[in-house]
């Protein structure tokens, strides 16, 4: 297929070619020769800032996740339980005060997941929500140069304030553990912490929206999970599957020539994983497009495969299990306010999601 | 039945630790796979099978042959 601009690519829409391409020696991750699938006027085609790993290779990759993966383990991930919950139940709060037809995005999906990641890097609340916007624009494939040139600033004006202050004086914090590391320059710092905030906020916070309106939509499954709480584990990971909310995939260029899957893939060309299409695979999987939050089967790439498989999968594990276990069990009346075809998605996003979901309940 | 697990190649992904925690642990430190039990049940072997087709990186192999 052609690719913006006229260069050719290619689209994996199977689950084993999926896989081995995301563990492939010969495909790169390196921001510089990465094309989007689809049109936008935001092409990056300079390398990665220093320290924002997600879009390097190894070893650079892996030389900056390593300095972090420690905080995103399965086992700490899950102590962060009691912190979650509380910042779960002060947004339920909210959405109470707000009452019947308040957007549940805003009040919850959205705010939880990036307050949770601004105390574990320590960002002051009242950074927040203009953070929030700016990971937006850059996160909208429709946003204009100057526009995302705007967030670009106002991100790196953020970050020139904040990380040198917490250099003086570093927190109990994943900031100040990678400070106190001292193997970080001031740039490298900034980049870390850019790609901490930018990974962390928009995902789960379109899951947390998406997984409760899939729920809705699909009142048996949601009858299924208030009976039997212990589903909730494999609902989740149900719902990454079903919902792939990284609908433009993961894309990657070959170094060189490359016979793959009996074609030739020629240097610098995009191979792009549809995940949502390798997620519906009908050769791996059952009942495809059924939600079934009873399936066993949890090998889903909804969090991506090979070296940079979600380094914050754990946490967005622990925020969604949490977030619809609070949501359910406090508002078990929880229904839309509108007719669901009234919900406007978010398509020219790079990660899927309602742009509001207004909801009521009984009292 | 046999496992190893190479910390060279992991990148810490802990789909191990989520799958079978009794048999898997991540470092606090960088997060790297970390054997509990080398070892374990036969009985336990869908779930490995499991753990090598989630891990990522294909740091954890399998050596199935019997007496090992
Ligand atoms: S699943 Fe593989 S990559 Fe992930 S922590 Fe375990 S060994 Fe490492």
């Amino acid at each position: 297929m052609s690719y913006q601009g006229g260069t050719p690519g290619w689209l994996i829409t199977r689950h084993t070619e999926a896989k081995e391409l995301l563990t492939h020696k010969s495909f790169s991750a390196r921001q510089e020769g990465i094309i989007s699938p689809v049109p936008t006027e935001l092409a990056y085609d300079g390398p990665a800032d220093p320290g924002a790993f997600a879009k390097t290779d190894d070893p650079v990759h892996s030389k900056y996740r390593k300095l972090v993966t420690g905080f995103f383990t399965v086992r700490r991930t899950r102590q962060l339980a009691p912190m979650i919950e509380r910042i779960v139940h002060e947004q339920l709060d909210d959405l109470e005060k707000a009452g019947p037809g308040a957007d549940l995005v805003e009040v919850f999906a959205e705010s939880v997941p990036s307050r949770v990641m601004c105390e574990m890097i320590g960002v002051p609340e009242s950074e927040r929500k203009s953070l929030q916007r700016h990971v937006e624009t850059l996160g909208r494939l429709s946003s204009t140069v100057p526009e995302a040139l705007a967030a670009v600033s106002g991100m790196s004006g953020f970050l020139t304030r904040f990380v040198p202050s917490r250099m003086d004086d570093p927190r109990d914090d994943i900031l100040g553990d990678l400070i106190r590391g001292g193997q970080l320059t001031e740039q490298e710092l900034m980049g870390m912490t850019a790609t901490l905030i930018t990974g962390a906020f928009d995902t789960t916070g379109n899951m947390l929206a998406m997984g409760v309106y899939a729920l809705l939509e699909h009142p048996d499954q949601l009858a299924k999970l208030q009976e039997d709480p212990e589903l909730m584990g494999a609902a989740v990971e149900e719902l990454l599957r079903f919902l792939t909310i990284s609908h433009l995939g993961a894309s990657r260029w070959a170094l060189e020539d490359v016979e793959f899957a009996g074609q030739t893939i020629k240097k610098g060309e995009v191979v792009t994983v549809a995940l949502p299409a390798v997620n519906r695979d009908p050769e791996r999987y059952e009942n495809p497009d059924q939600l079934d939050i009873g399936r066993t089967d949890h090998g889903h790439l909804g969090l991506g495969h090979g070296v940079h498989q979600c380094l914050g999968q754990h946490l967005a594990r622990t925020i969604l299990r949490v977030g619809y276990e609070a949501l359910f069990d406090r508002f078990p009346t929880l229904r839309l306010a509108v007719p669901s075809d009234e919900i406007q998605m978010r398509e020219d996003f790079v990660h899927y999601g309602p742009s509001a979901l207004p909801v009521t309940w009984d009292d | 039945m046999r496992i190893t697990a190479d910390r060279e190649v992991c990148c810490a992904a802990g789909q191990c630790a989520l799958i079978a925690p009794d048999l898997f642990d991540q470092s606090d430190e960088d997060g790297s796979v970390v054997l509990l039990d080398a070892q374990p049940d036969t009985g336990r072997l869908d779930v490995l099978r499991e753990v090598v087709s989630r891990c990522p990186t294909g740091a954890i192999r399998l050596q199935e042959e019997p007496g090992a």
